[in-house]
């Protein structure tokens, strides 16, 4: 019988849902502008610039959301990392992705009431959410006011640094997504944790 | 007429001797005529004169009409810094109170001197010549629309041919328009009766505005992109005028051509994009990439997405 957890609240998917929106606008307008043609555009480039701006803002406003609901809810006890056997249990989970899940074992972190992610997600959760996206908002603000960037930093464009790094961080995210949304289809069935994001219920395996 | 074709000569051979072909201005020693210059500088280079009435034999202070005062710090960092104020005004301008006639005397152009001249021929005067007689700048108005418009020899430098920051060559040459094109100044109302909205206002398609004005020249976009001249004179009529973004943010960013050419001609190496100026002095959206980034970005994307459909293609074997 499968059992029915719920795991996310309704303040949580909907954050998820405006961000993973941004997320791909930012995306998909970052590609266009960062790969502009004359003769192959994606998107016009005037409207590319509005659209990466707004999602840039509105996924900055989303973020101070997700900070302060994980202070307030106790969300952020999921994200909590214990350094003493986090190798241990990173490859534990690693080996399972890579060979265990093949062979029928069992997943070494099941998902529960306490434990929402196994340690890999918790690292990589915790990385992005708490590393990359501030980097990136930090440097898209920056961008967006280009006036506060430092002119010249030995020599190189402080505005070029900046975006290098901006674009730097984004190739990690774009990972991100592609991981992270490979690794959804490995729930109980490919679509249940795409079901779970929406309504909140986690289905475990059996 | 005679005159003005003595004085031209005159100054020619004076200056043809003071130059060398290498060296065309010697920004480094002293300025020629400081001493003799001096005696016009002090009264035009300030707003208010005095001098001693001979009749009255009072001290009389008057001010200086504006258009004849004249910065010695930028007679001197120009590139007519060695000349004398009487090389190309008369001499008699020497006494005082200047003959009102005087007034009427005729502004030299840059041809009168310049041109046909081999020590100028690698800036080009004829072929100037020949593009701003095809710009709006000749088409739209009368004769009177001469090279002192924009280009004032008391203060003039050759901001392309030295060692300027890019910026610096930004707001020297964007200065030169908004000189008349800033709907404020009485200078555009000299030659025009339209009121024209404000720069920004007519700009406002450009996302920020500023950042636009201060890091790329007006000619970027209001000349010929196809003009191979070494600084563009065809301005071009507004309807012309780049409004598509990618000319500039793409990896065929025609600044490279245009703005960035005064030092990628010295510093161009074949390394595609990764382009000295691009990278020293200048942020193009779509226009600076870094190659090395974008070979490790799609190799890391073209991976991940390996590593998706080996892990998919097991998970479908062992089910």
């Amino acid at each position: 019988m499968t059992e029915k957890l719920y795991l996310y609240p309704i303040w949580l998917r909907i954050w998820h849902a405006i961000n993973a929106l941004m997320f791909l606008v930012l995306l998909v307008t970052g590609v266009s502008l960062q790969y502009s043609n004359i003769d192959f555009p994606l998107i016009r480039f005037d409207y590319a610039v509005t659209y990466h701006n707004i999602a840039g803002i509105i996924l900055s406003i989303n973020y101070l959301i997700f900070v302060l609901g994980n202070l307030t809810t106790g969300n952020a006890r999921f994200y909590k990392l214990k350094i003493k056997g986090l190798f241990q249990s990173l490859m534990k989970q690693a080996n399972y992705y890579m060979f265990g899940t093949f062979k029928g074992e069992e997943t070494p972190f099941p998902v529960n009431a306490d434990r929402k992610f196994n340690p890999l997600q918790k690292v990589a959760y915790v990385v992005t959410m708490y590393v990359f996206i501030p980097i990136m908002i930090i440097t898209g603000l920056a961008l967006l006011f280009p006036e506060t960037i430092v002119e010249n930093v030995f020599n190189l464009s402080g505005i070029y640094l900046t975006a290098l790094l901006h674009g730097i961080v984004s190739i990690m995210l774009l990972l991100f997504l592609v991981i992270h949304l490979y690794f959804s289809t490995m729930g109980k069935t490919p679509i249940s944790n795409f079901k779970s994001i929406v309504n909140g219920y986690h289905e475990a395996h059996d | 007429m005679l005159k003005k074709s003595i004085l031209a000569l005159l100054f020619t051979f004076s200056i043809s001797s003071m130059l060398t072909a290498k060296m065309i201005v010697n920004m480094d020693d002293e300025p020629a005529h400081m001493e003799d210059n001096k005696l016009c500088f002090d009264c035009h280079s300030k707003a208010v004169y005095q001098y001693e009435n001979e009749f009255s034999g009072k001290i009389e202070r008057k001010a200086m009409n504006p258009n004849f005062i004249f910065k010695p710090e930028e007679f001197y960092s120009g590139v007519h810094r060695h000349f004398s104020c009487t090389d190309c005004h008369s001499p008699d301008y020497e006494t005082f109170p200047h003959d009102a006639e005087l007034r009427l005397e005729e502004m030299y152009s840059c041809l009168d001197c310049h041109g046909g001249d081999e020590t100028y021929a690698r800036f080009h005067f004829e072929t100037i010549e020949e593009e701003f007689q095809k710009s709006v700048h000749a088409t739209k108005h009368d004769e009177s629309f001469n090279c002192w418009m924009c280009h004032d020899p008391h203060s003039f430098k050759i901001m392309t041919h030295g060692n300027y920051k890019i910026s610096e060559i930004v707001e020297y040459d964007n200065n030169t328009c908004f000189s008349c094109h800033d709907y404020k100044t009485v200078k555009f109302q000299r030659i025009s009766d339209s009121i024209k909205p404000p720069l920004e206002e007519i700009h406002d398609f450009l996302p920020n505005f500023e950042l636009h004005f201060s890091a790329v020249r007006c000619l970027e976009c209001h000349t010929d992109t196809k003009d191979t001249m070494w600084v563009a004179h065809n301005i071009l009529p507004k309807e012309k005028a780049v409004k598509n973004c990618v000319e500039c943010h793409s990896t065929n960013t025609m600044l490279t051509a245009k703005l960035y050419k005064y030092q990628n001609i010295e510093a161009r190496k074949d390394r595609g994009t990764f382009n000295a100026v691009l990278l020293n002095e200048a942020y193009v959206i779509g226009a600076n990439r870094n190659i090395y980034l974008n070979i490790v970005s799609i190799a890391l994307f073209l991976l991940s997405l390996l590593g998706v459909a080996v892990h998919v293609f097991f998970r479908i074997k062992k089910k």
